[in-house]
């Protein structure tokens, strides 16, 4: 299942990135597709963010993943680099559940 | 150099987060090796981890590897590839050298692209290697909170895109989104349904 999904991923994302060099370059000028490839990422992105610190089975929970969290935003609004925001989130959430 | 440091984190915190999702170390070193798009990897590696079908891990990988079409075509009218080179170029098509290519001056964007993407795809999986073999070791992930990396991975990502008002209001609709959905819906596909949120910018001229 997981070898699938890896397999079927890195082909389809390859065949995308060889799309772009393939197709003639006025496809940069359809402005609508352009937008939406420019910002898809960024709903995809937050989404990702939030389902990864609050989803549980099927419900959401608020737990040290969100605390994490809360010290990564805190780290990304002062710029930090992302290894220092990745830590911070990741050293915040291990010392909530080493206190219990 | 500045972006050599950023994708060796990154590139650490990609092989941690695989393993965490359950991934084998071969399986986080394919990733890199075969799909290498930074975004669409913890995307795919994430929704695995969450217990997300494989169609709607794939799906979400996807629809993050569609902005690389669209730097493949920007760059098709700055670097002169043949034959299957292109095939190469294609492979190297990320973030890091499309920036590199569009931002060197006259002459310099083909050196640019190639340089930068080579150099990120050496370094980009060898920390993969590195950080997957880490974090095997490391034992449960809990522990260490590197299920709380993953999330703070995707705001450090995200930042960097939230320019203006307009991505801000796409950014917290895509997250509203996604929270009204995992109660709803299987795992993964929040994400996904997160992305309909560009589409009143699409219809609104």
């Amino acid at each position: 299942m997981i070898w699938a999904a890896v397999l079927a991923a890195s082909l389809g994302c390859f065949l995308l990135k060889l799309l772009g060099w393939s197709v003639p370059a006025s496809w940069l000028e359809r402005e609508r597709l352009q937008r939406a490839a420019v910002l898809l990422p960024v709903p995809l992105l937050a989404g990702l963010v939030v389902v990864q610190a609050f989803a549980g089975d099927r419900e959401l929970v608020v737990d040290a993943r969100a605390a994490g969290l809360g010290v990564g935003v805190v780290l990304v609004l002062l710029r930090a680099p992302f290894l220092l925001v990745v830590v911070a989130a990741a050293a915040t959430a291990a010392l909530l559940r080493a206190a219990g | 150099m500045g972006i050599g440091i950023a994708v060796g984190a990154y590139g650490l915190s990609f092989g941690a987060a695989a393993i965490t999702a359950g991934l084998s170390t071969v399986q986080a070193c394919a990733l890199s090796l075969l799909l290498f798009t930074g975004a669409s990897q913890f995307a795919l590696v994430g929704v695995l981890g969450a217990g997300g079908s494989a169609v709607a891990a794939v799906a979400g990988a996807l629809l993050l590897g569609t902005r690389n079409t669209l730097y493949a075509v920007r760059l098709s009218s700055l670097v002169p590839v043949r034959g299957p080179r292109r095939v190469v170029a294609a492979q190297l098509t990320i973030d890091e050298s499309t920036a590199i290519a569009t931002a060197a001056p006259d002459g310099l964007a083909a050196t640019g692209f190639w340089v930068t993407g080579i150099s990120v795809y050496v370094l980009w999986n060898l920390a993969t290697l590195l950080g997957a073999l880490g974090a095997a070791r490391l034992g449960d992930p809990g522990v260490l909170g590197l299920d709380a990396a993953v999330p703070a991975a995707f705001l450090a990502l995200l930042a960097p895109q939230v320019r203006d008002r307009q991505r801000l209001a796409v950014a917290v609709a895509g997250a509203l989104v996604a929270l009204l959905a995992v109660p709803l819906t299987p795992a993964g596909v929040p994400v996904l349904l997160a992305g309909l949120a560009v589409v009143p910018l699409l219809v609104r001229r």
